[in-house]
């Protein structure tokens, strides 16, 4: 079952982001992550969704979303190429003992040290999803506290 | 004026002259309004479930958008089932649901449910207006999308301080401003093309249509294309009244009830046209094997419905009356073939039929065969659901559209009666029959009296079998004639694991339909042998006003043909 990254274009209008929601759930999908937030029309609302199905259900499901009155636009850009997708998380990582070698990741990734204790370093990290989880990956051994990630936004290339 | 007043101007001005609700404490301002209005009528029905079916009805019968008004919570939330029967079914209707003031939103108020919330996955699109300048615009918006592209049901939720709120300024906008909301009408030439090319290609043509045909109103360009091309139809239970039943091209109604001929061209073409139809599963049975051997072409507004549930080889988005007139000046007339013999061949060896005997047991499709007889030539057939719907699917002479009203995607029992209401609202003239069950009628049996009060004649024809006819043929063919509470009439000193009728059985059941219809201020009329049918049917029909008809029929008959849940839909019991 594919992950499918969906940018949805809205009218900026009361319960957007729930009827985008419910209509998932009444169609029995499960949602990955979703990001909702005004653009720099205010009228419009752009809402950033991953969801997992095949191919065909997605079609499906892509053309019901389609159909809500508010919906302005919708792409499914899992295959496109000319998007820059972005992922942002914040990342508590454990740092007593091999603090250094924390660091030297941070720099690797060029991510950011935003808030550093006796015990713990957190993390800023945003970038394509791949490099993200790569990263987190890196991070598991020294122990990884918590972490939060945005799930995805993204904007065509020009 | 008031936000109550700009209401009722707005709905005039959408042309509104009918609506179907029940008052309470918040929608009290707009029902002060109508109080002084003579233009409206609004018709009170007995719960807030028959106001919603009213309106439904009203739209099915003519064309035009269905309104009814409610209270905020309960009022509101009996509506439920009526906006979910006009969504399955592509009905226009707006539902106008009193609320709460908007400061007090959200904090469990007397009277408060989340309208928005609720009717969210059931309508087409539903408003909570805020502000009373947004209402002019909203209501606009609300009958545009209620009406154009796929119809449907739109919900419009208007707390307290809305309609009491003053607008100095109001003007009913003349547009909508949309931008998400683009019906797609005109089909893609180079589909309909295709769609032509096949056509010519094809050896075992089939259209099906569906209630696409009704809401778009393309019956004369359907018979045209039938006309020119002879390709046998099938049609759906929603399509029913597309054609006359006695077309020559005419297979049936196709599916889990459908005829013979209509299930094995649906199983044999090599080219199956697809109009204003979703492929319900009560339609195509098994997907595996439906149409299995054939291209398909689907045409339908809505382009969520193509390759929903069946792939499909040639998709036409559009509305139906211009892809129609688009393929029409593109094909060439084409002569019927061994294909159009051997599914004639099919609808005469596989006939509907009954064996009335002269004594005895009434059997059901005898009363409905006479029904559809003895009725006015330009009756509207309303149903419930269960039984005697397929059998009035089946037996009535379908003439024309728009006046076979039935719930088909949603199957509520209890939509016959208001909906029928309803469409005699639309046509006062015309010949209203709303044929229904024991169980269906008495889930909006209190709209009885709003037919009485309010000199409705519709003519009710109950079919009394005492069970709750289709569940208990599941049962009785699935389920090994375990009839867990599908006998009406099971008392507390029946055996618990009863296996049908017999000589035990209580002569008593509940409630005597006659004397609830006398109750109701309506002629109660029964038929308890074969030879009273044809006199009850005349006399209901010669009086005056609304009269309800109780026929006993036969308790353990069953709706043949059958396909089994699931399977093939070649594969039919025939009873």
């Amino acid at each position: 079952m594919e992950k499918h990254t969906i940018i949805i274009t809205v009218a900026n209008r009361i319960g957007v982001l729930a009827r985008i929601a419910g209509l998932l759930s009444s169609r029995g999908f499960n949602i990955d992550s979703i990001i909702g937030a005004p653009t720099e029309n205010p009228d419009i609302y752009k809402i950033h969704l991953v969801v997992g199905g095949t191919e065909q259900r997605i079609e499906q499901v892509t053309k019901q979303l389609n159909k809500l009155i508010d919906t302005v636009k919708i792409v499914d850009i899992s295959h496109k190429k000319n998007y820059i997708v972005r992922e942002f998380i914040l990342i508590k990582v454990k740092a007593q003992k091999n603090r250094s070698e924390i660091l030297e990741l941070i720099n690797v990734f060029k991510a950011k040290v935003v808030d550093m204790t006796r015990t713990h370093i957190t993390i800023d990290i945003s970038g394509p999803t791949l490099k993200i989880e790569r990263f987190i990956d890196l991070l598991r051994p020294y122990g990884i506290k918590e972490f939060v990630r945005s799930g995805k936004i993204a904007v065509s290339e020009d | 004026m008031t936000g109550a007043e700009i209401l009722i101007d707005a709905l005039k001005k959408e042309g509104v002259d009918i609506m179907f609700g029940y008052p309470g404490g918040v929608v009290i301002p707009i029902f002060d309004v109508l109080y002084r209005d003579k233009e409206i009528n609004l018709i009170l029905t007995r719960h807030e479930q028959g106001a919603a079916h009213a309106a439904d009805g009203y739209a099915r019968a003519s064309g035009k958008v269905g309104v009814c008004l409610v209270t905020s919570g309960p009022g509101a939330t009996n509506t439920i089932t009526g906006i979910a029967t006009a969504k399955l079914d592509s009905i226009p209707i707006v539902v106008i649901s009193g609320q709460v003031r908007t400061n007090i939103i959200g904090t469990d108020a007397f009277q408060e449910t989340d309208m928005a919330g609720l009717t969210r996955s059931i309508c087409k699109h539903n408003y909570l207006v805020q502000k009373t300048q947004e209402l002019p615009q909203i209501i606009k918006e609300a009958f545009y999308i209620a009406r154009s592209g796929r119809p449907g049901p739109v919900s419009l939720d208007l707390p307290l301080d809305v309609v009491t709120a003053k607008l100095k300024n109001y003007s009913y906008p003349k547009k909508v401003n949309l931008p998400g909301y683009n019906p797609t009408i005109k089909g893609n030439p180079r589909q309909i093309k295709k769609l032509a090319q096949a056509i010519k290609d094809a050896k075992k043509p089939l259209i099906m249509s569906g209630g696409g045909i009704i809401s778009s109103g393309t019956s004369d360009e359907l018979l045209k294309l039938l006309e020119m091309t002879n390709i046998p139809i099938v049609i759906t239970l929603m399509g029913l009244g597309s054609i006359p039943t006695d077309h020559r091209l005419f297979l049936g109604m196709p599916g889990m009830h459908g005829r013979v001929a209509a299930n094995y061209a649906l199983t044999e073409c090599d080219l199956l046209i697809a109009i204003g139809t979703r492929f319900d599963d009560r339609v195509t049975g098994d997907l595996k094997t439906f149409g299995k051997n054939a291209k398909i072409a689907h045409i339908d507004i809505d382009p969520a419905e193509i390759g929903k549930n069946v792939e499909t080889d040639i998709p036409v988005v559009g509305d139906i009356q211009n892809v129609l007139n688009d393929l029409l000046g593109m094909i060439k007339p084409r002569i019927p073939n061994e294909w159009n013999r051997t599914t004639a061949g099919w609808k005469e060896k596989y006939k509907l039929g009954y064996k009335q005997q002269k004594t005895g047991e009434i059997l059901p499709q005898y009363v409905v065969d006479r029904i559809s007889h003895l009725a006015e030539q330009n009756a509207i057939i309303v149903t419930d659901v269960g039984q005697h719907q397929m059998w009035a699917a089946l037996y009535c002479n379908h003439k024309k559209p728009r006046s076979f009203l039935s719930s088909g995607g949603l199957g509520t029992m209890g939509f016959g009666l208001p909906a029928a209401m309803g469409a005699s609202m639309a046509y006062p003239d015309r010949m209203i029959i709303n044929i229904s069950g024991d169980g269906s009628i008495q889930m909006n049996i209190q709209e009885l009296a709003t037919c009485a009060i309010n000199e409705i004649p519709v003519k009710i024809a109950v079919l009394n079998n005492t069970y709750l006819g289709m569940v208990r043929q599941w049962q009785e063919l699935f389920w090994d004639r375990n009839y867990s509470k599908t006998c009406l009439k099971q008392t507390l000193h029946c055996p618990h694991d009863c296996k049908g009728p017999g000589k035990d059985c209580s002569q008593v059941y509940r409630p005597d339909f006659v004397k609830v219809a006398e109750a109701n201020g309506i002629i109660g009329l029964r038929a308890a042998k074969p030879s009273e049918v044809d006199s009850v049917i005349k006399e209901g029909f010669r009086t005056k006003g609304p009269v309800l008809m109780e026929f006993m029929v036969r308790r353990v008959e069953s709706v043949y043909p059958m396909v089994p849940g699931g399977k093939p839909i070649n594969e039919m019991i025939i009873g």
